[in-house]
């Protein structure tokens, strides 16, 4: 068992605990991610058919749609968005989600953006804390 | 940094423009705060892509801004919505569902915006001026605002768009600022045939192939030989929208911001130059098309909206001719360019192929089409983008020419001739 502390800048700030879910390709939620089950149903990119609930969601950013906010939104009300996401940036459109939740439902989802070289190190099935003020650390 | 509020912008976060206009603002001061931004800037303009029925929340946030009393403080056109208003009990859209899509659209009609629902509110009379501020949401009508038109705005999404409109304020950063309009990445036509940069079906697949590679990058064009329709450049933006985070790009010879290369630019080097060639753009075409099967339940028009010179082009091409009876044949619009449409006299000339218009939304955010379609075919490349993730059905890409064609036929029929060379 090996840990690995990694610092990124805590965007919107929060505790969670999850299996890591990787990708080094940026995602849009709307038509991306289902919303319902927290499927990634984005069928050409590498994650489709994983499930994110739940999950420490690690892609660099987001693409596409204007909507992926909305679904975000839904999946945190539903209670099937992923415990926290982690970035390469500041994710607006992702961080807009987070925002909204906490305005509506007192329930931000933690984010946190990482140097590019930090995210690389991240693999899929690690086990991830996230602190609240920006720190993630692997257990593999 | 930090950010720093007028007086005014602090007035309205006390809650002395109301309670909602306090909501919206705390949500902008916050968000630009998230970005980085050091101030808000002033907007005369906004496109509201919150429109889209997605679920409850998205719902409860309208109702909560209406209940508050929300009103918009500048021009503010409204996105596609869940429903076609008038129509959406000729489709398979569930009653209830319906209930709650039109609730969303009370809710942002209510503020004071005007109802154009449309996912192409650049070609409509609000169309955007050059170097004009505006909020706008929708991802195809963002790249073509900042791209086309010259106008600013970065790339917003849903939620925000709103906020903005209500209060009047955007965080200054990114579109909105000219030295973050600078293309970055080069890509550079390699001997691409005259004949097939005039055609319609070369410009989604050029923007998928673009956007794949640019991502959330502003990509500048160089090579194109013709002088592009408004709706070709429509349909490459909206796929570069789709394939990757593209928010602006510039043509060089073409959209205004570039009418040569250091401009496009503003003097700096690109980070990358990529080549352009037959044998990228033929894979890029390949992979819009998820489907082996010739099987076609029915083709679909009109993602971004149908324009009326959309309209004009189609028209000639259904003259005297009738669709197969297994194949649905549908073109999405607007209420404003349909009605254009019927004045002109095509739609006629549709209903007489036995095509079908819906307006107000778009197949991709309304459960419309029954479980027996399963085969779609279309000539939008964000629409093949984002079928099969969100309907689950099967999609092939052609040019307007193989979708009319392979109406008629009943199966999926494509002229590859144009891309072989």
């Amino acid at each position: 068992m090996a840990e690995i502390r990694l610092q990124g800048t805590a965007i919107i700030r929060g505790e969670a605990h999850g299996r890591a879910l990787v990708s080094r390709e940026p995602l849009s939620f709307w038509g991306g991610y289902d919303w319902r089950t927290g499927e990634i149903i984005d069928r050409r990119h590498v994650l489709s058919g994983s499930i994110a609930k739940d999950k420490i969601l690690a892609v660099p950013f987001t693409r596409g749609s204007s909507t992926t906010t909305a679904v975000l939104l839904e999946a945190i009300r539903a209670g099937t968005a992923p415990a926290a996401i982690l970035t390469t940036d500041t994710d607006f459109f992702f961080a807009l989600a987070s925002v909204v939740a906490e305005e509506l439902y007192a329930s931000p989802l933690p984010l946190v953006a990482l140097a590019a070289d930090d995210f690389a190190q991240l693999r899929t099935d690690d086990e991830v804390q996230v602190t609240a003020d920006g720190a993630v650390i692997l257990v593999r | 940094m930090t950010l720093t509020l007028t007086a005014n912008d602090q007035n309205m976060l006390r809650g002395d423009f109301g309670p909602a206009a306090k909501m919206a603002m705390s949500i902008v001061a916050r968000m630009a705060e998230v970005a980085g931004a050091k101030e808000l800037l002033d907007i005369s303009g906004a496109h509201i892509d919150s429109t889209v029925y997605i679920g409850e929340a998205g719902l409860e946030f309208a109702e909560r801004l209406a209940s508050l009393g929300a009103k918009v403080a500048v021009p503010t056109t409204l996105n596609v919505s869940g429903l076609d208003e008038h129509h959406w009990q000729e489709w398979a859209v569930p009653s209830e569902w319906a209930r709650q899509a039109y609730r969303q659209m009370v809710a942002y009609q209510s503020m004071g915006t005007i109802p154009t629902w449309t996912c192409a509110p650049y070609q409509t009379e609000m169309r955007p001026a050059f170097g004009q501020q505006i909020a706008w949401g929708e991802s195809n009508a963002i790249v073509f605002a900042n791209s086309v038109l010259g106008a600013r705005t970065e790339r917003y999404p849903d939620l925000f768009d709103i906020c903005c409109a209500i209060t009047g304020r955007a965080p200054a950063m990114g579109l909105h600022l000219a030295e973050h309009r600078a293309g970055q990445l080069l890509f550079r036509l390699n001997d691409i045939p005259e004949p097939l940069q005039e055609r319609d079906d070369f410009y989604p697949v050029l923007g998928n192939l673009i956007g794949k590679a640019a991502l959330d990058k502003i990509p500048v064009i160089d090579g194109i030989a013709i002088q592009p329709h408004e709706d070709q450049l429509k349909a490459f933006g909206a796929a570069a929208a789709s394939s990757g985070g593209v928010a602006m790009f510039h043509m060089i010879g073409i959209t205004p911001e570039a009418r040569t290369l250091p401009e496009a630019f503003q003097g700096k080097t690109p980070i990358q130059t990529i080549e352009v060639t037959m044998e990228a753009l033929r894979e890029s075409r390949r992979e819009l098309t998820q489907t082996d099967s010739s099987q076609l339940h029915m083709v679909v028009l009109g993602s971004p909206h149908f324009s009326l010179a959309e309209f004009k082009r189609l028209a000639p091409l259904l003259e005297g001719k009738r669709r197969h009876p297994g194949v649905k044949f549908l073109v999405t619009s607007s209420r404003a360019m349909t009605q254009l449409a019927q004045k002109a006299g095509f739609l006629q000339t549709l209903d007489s192929f036995g095509a079908q218009i819906t307006v107000d939304t778009c197949i991709l955010t309304s459960p419309m089409l029954p479980a027996e379609i399963q085969n779609l075919m279309t000539n939008s490349a964000k629409f093949a983008y984002y079928a099969p993730g969100l309907l689950g059905k099967m999609i092939a890409f052609g040019s307007l020419e193989d979708c009319v064609n392979s109406a008629v036929a009943g199966e999926i029929i494509r002229d590859e001739s144009p891309w072989l060379r």
